[in-house]
């Protein structure tokens, strides 16, 4: 049997409803499935019978009061039967609480137009605000570098073995297996064709020139980029950037030029390496399945492949290491003071740097070509 | 006497929200002096105004004699060697150890060698209630008390003339903020200091505080010492005050 519940009797025009137990948060859904189901055409009298109910919690007082004001907007009239003072007491409080309650002001609805519009105004704003970061950089900061002074090598070592050290096997890998890949795939094209030999080409071109700084460019912008944007962010939550700028110490000399030069050395460094692991990788596909050996493998890469290849994929290492760190320190920047807004603002930097790189790689393929180098 | 810090007619708006209209009060050297307020008033916004840390959008703002407005950047500097700031949560560098936080302004700005900085570092630890064994902690292994201890040492690593605090006592058991209570007042003692703090706690009012200014409906409802401030008619001083003077 069940301790709270309720009972509808009617009696002509007459309808009594009893409340037993405790009315509270967790039957209210019960009882109003109950009572919308009565038919209220011919009733003129309702009673409210609260005699038997022990306890009423202020969520049940809500839903009685709107019950009454429902009853009497259609003409009916209400009754109330208690003699437990407590209840009554809720009841009267929330009366009283609804009199003089403000409505709570609703969020306007607003049309697709309109917030396309604000979408795109808010864009244009994050796009001038980040052009207003670079420039705050070039125009006030970079002045630093001015000196020798001011360099700080000690900042600058440590985000070095934190960006290029620690990054040695990962890029080692990921560049390993894309040449293996690649090779692999285009072994089986060249076969058709019995141009075996030219793998060498191919793949010299493509690792040295374009996979291996983008691949490069790309593990690093999920490596470091979210951890420049998250440690910046944090610092900013925790009110260690005020700290520093009341000490006098700018934050952009401190934080933010170390890591820029930082990646811009480690950028480099790490597409040489992968440069080697995937013409490795290439290597090796091609001598177990072309049956190439080392041996005129790299006769043929010599032959073949100029310098150039090798020099440009380099050169594109700092451009590169720039965009990703500017744009992950400007998401570290832009953290306010919630702890969500660290995770968008890392997701954004980590896409927004591998869009930045993809362009910038664009550009630089038309104007080399352009340059008919 | 003579003027440390002068605010006059200061004005601001943070999203639409009119924070400061008209704003004005002067803070004399030596005092100790308490911004109080309903949340929400501005409290906080004034001290990061007088910290520079957020731009003064109209009136003006005098600290050490230097307007703030038209301050050059290496001015600026040398103000921040003269002043120092407790964060609210601390704001440790978390990167670093306690001593490596405390030391860092004088590795930076000074040439002392690293036996005369340990010195200073062992010296500002003990004056603030650390233990030596403490020093090689990070912030993040020390509880809530002590963080608070060990950013008040590192504002004072350069021996500040100004020191700045914001809701020094929040997140205090009373014994712990009456500990802080106690500590500021010996340190003004020590060091003669000029201390600007933002607080709600009124037990360290009635304990330090010498001059306060009360910011009520964008402006300064009342500045001055404790004893008159019942003849106020504020609603806010009126419901904070109550329980004292009965």
């Amino acid at each position: 049997m069940k301790k709270d519940y309720l009972t509808v009797d009617s009696i002509d025009t007459k309808l009594s409803i009893k409340f037993f137990g405790e009315f509270n948060l967790y039957n209210i859904s019960e009882y109003e499935n109950r009572l919308d189901k009565i038919e209220l055409t011919k009733i003129k009298t309702i009673i409210l019978d609260f005699t038997e109910l022990t306890f009423l919690d202020s969520a049940g007082a809500i839903f009685i009061d709107n019950l009454e004001n429902e009853f009497l907007s259609k003409n009916i009239v209400v009754d109330t039967i208690c003699d437990n003072s407590i209840v009554l007491d809720t009841l009267t409080l929330i009366k009283k609480e609804k009199d003089n309650e403000h409505k709570l002001s609703t969020k306007k609805e607003e049309n697709g137009l309109i917030k396309v519009g604000q979408l795109a105004y808010s864009n244009y704003l994050g796009f001038l605000s980040f052009m207003a970061f670079m420039g705050e950089m070039f125009a006030t900061k970079f002045h630093y570098l001015r000196s020798y002074k001011n360099i700080r090598f000690k900042e600058i070592a440590y985000e070095l073995n934190g960006s290029m050290v620690k990054a040695f096997g990962i890029i080692a890998l990921t560049s390993f297996l894309i040449g293996l890949v690649v090779a692999y795939q285009s072994a089986y094209q060249l076969k058709l064709y019995g141009a075996n030999i030219f793998i060498v080409d191919m793949l010299g071109i493509s690792i040295l020139r374009e996979l291996a700084p983008l691949i490069t460019a790309i593990v690093m912008a999920g490596r470091i980029g979210s951890a420049f944007t998250a440690q910046i962010g944090a610092m900013k939550i925790t009110q260690e950037l005020d700290a520093m700028r009341t000490m006098g110490f700018d934050p952009y000399k401190f934080l933010v030029i170390p890591k820029i030069i930082a990646l811009m050395i480690a950028m480099p460094i790490l597409i040489f390496l992968a440069d080697m692991m995937g013409i490795l990788g290439g290597m090796v596909v091609a001598n177990i399945d072309l049956g190439i050996t080392t041996d005129l493998f790299l006769d043929r890469f010599n032959e073949v492949v100029a310098v150039k290849h090798f020099f440009i994929g380099i050169l594109k290492g700092p451009f590169f290491a720039f965009l990703i760190a500017c744009i992950a320190i400007y998401r570290g920047l832009m953290v306010k003071n919630d702890t969500q807004s660290i995770g968008i603002n890392t997701t954004k930097s980590v896409v927004e740097s591998i869009f930045a790189v993809i362009v910038c790689d664009a550009v630089f393929s038309i104007v080399f070509t352009n340059l008919g180098i | 006497m003579d003027r440390v810090i002068e605010v006059k007619n200061l004005k601001t708006t943070l999203d639409n929200r009119v924070i400061h209209n008209g704003l004005n009060l002067t803070i004399n050297r030596g005092d100790i002096y308490g911004l109080l307020g309903p949340s929400g008033c501005g409290k906080t916004t004034l001290l990061r105004e007088m910290v520079m840390l957020e731009k003064i959008q109209s009136g003006e703002i005098e600290v050490l004699g230097q307007n703030l407005n038209y301050i050059k950047h290496n001015q600026a500097q040398k103000l921040r060697q003269e002043w120092g700031v407790l964060f609210q949560a601390g704001a440790l560098f978390s990167s670093l150890t306690l001593k490596e936080n405390i030391s860092l302004p004088l590795v930076e700005y000074t040439d002392l060698s690293t036996k005369m900085i340990d010195e200073i570092v062992k010296f500002k630890i003990n004056i603030v209630g650390l233990k030596p064994s403490d020093a090689h902690l990070y912030p993040s292994q020390i509880s809530g008390g002590m963080n608070k201890k060990a950013a008040l040492a590192r504002s004072l690593a350069m021996d500040p003339k100004l020191l700045f605090l914001d809701e020094p006592t929040s997140g205090l058991d009373p014994i712990s903020a009456r500990d802080f209570d106690n500590l500021i007042l010996k340190l003004r003692e020590l060091f003669n200091l000029t201390i600007i703090m933002v607080t709600h706690d009124l037990e360290s009012i009635y304990g330090t505080v010498d001059r306060m200014a009360i910011i009520d409906n964008q402006k300064i409802a009342y500045e001055g010492s404790l004893e008159n401030i019942k003849s106020v008619e504020s609603e806010f001083i009126q419901t904070f005050f109550e329980g004292r003077y009965e």
